[in-house]
C-alpha cells in the first residue's frame, strides 16, 4: 500500500459495468427485504392495533429475528434454501420486521384519540376509517420506520456476498478485495453501500414530503 | 332563538324527536377502572323536534354517556332510545350515525385533509357527487363566516381554536342531518371566543331548528343555550328536566339548587333580552333643531337630560338641560355620549353589567342601523324582573294541577317583545 493511491481511479474506470452491475444488485438486495418486510409489518401492527394484547407478543418475536446473527442465519437457510437469492432475502427481510413493526405501531397511535372518535361517529366503518383515517395519518412514522429499515438493510446487505455472486451485491467488492488485499475494491464497496444509504435515505425525506402536504402547510399557518 | 326570529325566509329543514325510554347503563368493574365513562341509571325524557336539550351536571353524572348512545357509540344495558318513534337498535350503526351530527369538544377535524376535505365527510360517507360535495362544503363555510375562497383549501393545523370549532359545526351540519349531537362543543376555546361561537350558534339554530342535544358541565351555558335542561347528578340519575327558567326559579331538589348557584337571580337575567322589556316612545331632539323650544320642551318631562340624534335617527348622546343654549341650532358637539349602547339582542344580564361599568341609570337600545328603539334604566330592568319573577312562581306553583300552564310560560319568553304583558311606567332617573 506503501506507494499505490487509496484507490486506483484507473481500475475503477476500466470496470464500470461491474460497478453498475454490483449497485443494481444490492438495490435488489434491499429493496425486496424491505418491500415484503413492509408489507407484513403492516399486517401484524393493523392486527397489533386492534387487538392490543398482541403487541407484545408481536414486538417480542420480531426482536427474537432480530437477534439472530446473520451468519448464522445463512448457515442455517442454505441446507434448505441452497445458495441462493431466497437465502439472502429471507434473513435480510426478518430483521426489518422489528423496525417496520415498532414504527408502524407508533404511526397508528399516533393517530388522535378525537380523530377516532369523530370519525367513527360520523358513521365511518371500521375499514374506511383504517384506510381513509388511520393509514394516512401514519405515514409519516411509517416512513420514519422505512428510513431505517431501508439504511439498515443496505449495510446488512454486504454480508450476502459470501452466499453467492449471482446476486451479492456491493459486499462483493469486499470480500474480493480483503482476499486479493486490492484495497480499491475495499473502498469502493464501502464507500458506495454508505452513498446508497445516504441517497435512499434523502429520497425518502422527499417522498414524505410529497405525500403528507398537511404537516408542510403547518409552519406557514395563519 | 332567545329573542325574536330574524326576517329573511329559510327553508326550516327537518328536525325528529329524540326519546329516551328508561335506559340504563351499568359498568362492571374492570371498563370502570378503564376509566370509563359515568354510568346511566333509569333516563327517560323527550326532546321534542327543534329543541335544544342541555344535559348538565358534574363530571361522572353520564352525559356523555347519555348522548353517546344515541349515536350507539354505546349501548345501553336496558332500555330504548327511539328517533321519531323509531327504536335505534333496530338501525344499522353507520347508517344511523350518517344521519346524526356529531360535534366533540376536541372538534376531532382530521388533520390530513383540508377544511373542505373535512366539512363534506358526512357527504362523501353518502356517496354524493364531486360537485355538489364542494357546493356544499362551501354553503356551510359560507353559513358558519369562515369565507371558503380562503379556508376551503387549508389544513385544520392553519385554523385557530375558533375557526375549527366552527368547521366541526359545519361538518355535522354537513348532510343536513335531523339531530345533533354536541359533546361540550365550545369547551376547548377561551371565554370570550366560547361566548361568540354560543351566540353564533343560537343564531343559526332559529333558522336550522335542529333537535340538539348538548352537553356541557357548565350551568350558566346550559341555562343559556337550552331550551330544555336535563340535570342529571352522579350516577346517572335525573335531578331536573324542563325549561331553564324553570330550574331557576323552582329547583326540584337541593341537589339542583346547589348545582344552579346562589346566584340564581341573576342567572334568570340572563335569560331574557332587552327586546323582552317594554320600551316607550322616547322623546329626543335632533341635530339642528331650534335651541329654544328644546329648552322649552326639556321642561315638559321630568328626565334632566335630552336624547340628541341625527337625522337617521342615530343617537349622539345627551345634553344636560342646563347646559341647551338660549338660542341657535343644537349641534352634535353638545352632546355628551355617555350611555352604553344596547340592541334588542343584549340579555338583561349583560345590559346591566354595561350600565353599572358606565356609572350610568340609562342605556340607549339601537336597532341594526344604529336607530334609536328606546331607552332602559337600571329601576326598569329590576322592576321588569321583580315581576317577570313573580309571575313565573305562580305559573310553577299551579304546573302540577295543569301542566299547560308552565308550557305558556316558556313559550312566552320566546316570543319576545310582543309577548310581554304590562307597560310599568318608565321610572324617573337622575342622570342618564
Amino acid at each position: 500500500m506503501n506507494d499505490k493511491p487509496f484507490i486506483d481511479w484507473g481500475w475503477v474506470s476500466r470496470h464500470l459495468d461491474d460497478v453498475a452491475e454490483l449497485i443494481g444488485q444490492h438495490l435488489q438486495l434491499t429493496a425486496i427485504p424491505v418491500a415484503i418486510g413492509f408489507l407484513i409489518a403492516l399486517v401484524l401492527a393493523t392486527w397489533a392495533t386492534r387487538h392490543r394484547r398482541w403487541i407484545g407478543p408481536i414486538t417480542a418475536f420480531t426482536g427474537l429475528l432480530y437477534t439472530v446473527p446473520s451468519l448464522a442465519a445463512f448457515a442455517l437457510l442454505i441446507p434448505i434454501t441452497g445458495l441462493s437469492l431466497l437465502t439472502a432475502i429471507i434473513p435480510l427481510t426478518t430483521y426489518t420486521l422489528l423496525i417496520l413493526v415498532r414504527n408502524i405501531v407508533a404511526g397508528f397511535e399516533s393517530v388522535p384519540a378525537d380523530v377516532l372518535e369523530a370519525a367513527e361517529g360520523m358513521g365511518y366503518t371500521s375499514r374506511q376509517r383504517l384506510w381513509r383515517i388511520e393509514l394516512p395519518l401514519a405515514v409519516p412514522l411509517m416512513i420514519a420506520g422505512l428510513r431505517l429499515a431501508v439504511v439498515t438493510t443496505i449495510g446488512l446487505a454486504t454480508v450476502a456476498a459470501i452466499i453467492g455472486d449471482q446476486f451479492g451485491g456491493l459486499g462483493q467488492f469486499i470480500t474480493e478485495g480483503l482476499q486479493t488485499s486490492f484495497p480499491t475494491k475495499i473502498y469502493l464497496g464501502a464507500g458506495l453501500s454508505l452513498a446508497l444509504a445516504f441517497v435512499a435515505d434523502f429520497l425518502f425525506i422527499r417522498l414524505e414530503r410529497l405525500i403528507t402536504p398537511w404537516s408542510r402547510s403547518r409552519a406557514g399557518g395563519r | 332563538m332567545h329573542s325574536q326570529t330574524t326576517g329573511h325566509a329559510v327553508s326550516r329543514s327537518r328536525a325528529a324527536t329524540v326519546e329516551f325510554d328508561h335506559v340504563t347503563k351499568h359498568y362492571d368493574s374492570v371498563q370502570n377502572r378503564r376509566g370509563a365513562a359515568g354510568a346511566v341509571d333509569d333516563l327517560s325524557f323527550t326532546v321534542p323536534a327543534g329543541k335544544i336539550c342541555v344535559l348538565v351536571g358534574p363530571s361522572g353524572c353520564g352525559k356523555t354517556t347519555s348522548l353517546k348512545m344515541v349515536n350507539r357509540l354505546i349501548e345501553p344495558t336496558s332500555g330504548r332510545i327511539r328517533i321519531d318513534s323509531v327504536d335505534i337498535s333496530t338501525r344499522e350503526r353507520t347508517e344511523l350515525r350518517r344521519g346524526i351530527g356529531y360535534v366533540i369538544q376536541q372538534v376531532g377535524l382530521f388533520p390530513h385533509q383540508t377544511i373542505e376535505e373535512n366539512v363534506a365527510t358526512v357527504p362523501r360517507l353518502l356517496g354524493w357527487q364531486t360537485a355538489r360535495r364542494r357546493e356544499r362544503a362551501h354553503e356551510l363555510l359560507a353559513l358558519i363566516g369562515l369565507d371558503p375562497a380562503k379556508y376551503a383549501r387549508r389544513y385544520p393545523a392553519q385554523l385557530s381554536g375558533g375557526e375549527r370549532q366552527r368547521v366541526g359545526v359545519a361538518r355535522a351540519l354537513a348532510a343536513d342531518p335531523p339531530i345533533m349531537l354536541m359533546d361540550e362543543p365550545f369547551g376547548a376555546v377561551d371565554p370570550i371566543v366560547r361566548e361568540r361561537l354560543q351566540n353564533e350558534f343560537l343564531r343559526l339554530q332559529e333558522d336550522l331548528a335542529k333537535t340538539i342535544l348538548f352537553v356541557t358541565h357548565d350551568i350558566d351555558e346550559a341555562i343559556k343555550m337550552g331550551d330544555l335542561v336535563a340535570v342529571l347528578e352522579v350516577g346517572g340519575k335525573l335531578a331536573q328536566f324542563g325549561p331553564p327558567e324553570e330550574m331557576l326559579a323552582n329547583p326540584a331538589s337541593d341537589f339542583v339548587a346547589r348545582f344552579v348557584g346562589t346566584d340564581r337571580g341573576l342567572k334568570l337575567l340572563s335569560l331574557f333580552r332587552v327586546g323582552h322589556l317594554p320600551m316607550a316612545e322616547f322623546p329626543t331632539v335632533r341635530v339642528g333643531d331650534d335651541a329654544g323650544t328644546a329648552r322649552r320642551r326639556s321642561r315638559t318631562h321630568a328626565f334632566p337630560y335630552e336624547l340628541l340624534v341625527d337625522d337617521g335617527r342615530r343617537p349622539i348622546g345627551w345634553i344636560p338641560d342646563k347646559a341647551i343654549p338660549e338660542e341657535g341650532a343644537l349641534t352634535a358637539d353638545q352632546a355628551v355620549p355617555m350611555s352604553p349602547r344596547l340592541d334588542r339582542r343584549t340579555t338583561l344580564k349583560d345590559a346591566l353589567s354595561l350600565l353599572l361599568d358606565a356609572n350610568v341609570q340609562a342605556g340607549v337600545v339601537v336597532d341594526r342601523h344604529g336607530a334609536l328603539v328606546g331607552v332602559v334604566t337600571v329601576d326598569e330592568i329590576a322592576a321588569w324582573m321583580r315581576q317577570r319573577n313573580a309571575s313565573l312562581g305562580e305559573t310553577i306553583e299551579g304546573r302540577d294541577g295543569t301542566g299547560a300552564s308552565a308550557e305558556g310560560g316558556t313559550e312566552d319568553r320566546r316570543a319576545g317583545p310582543h309577548g310581554v304583558d304590562a307597560h310599568p311606567a318608565p321610572a324617573a332617573a337622575d342622570s342618564p
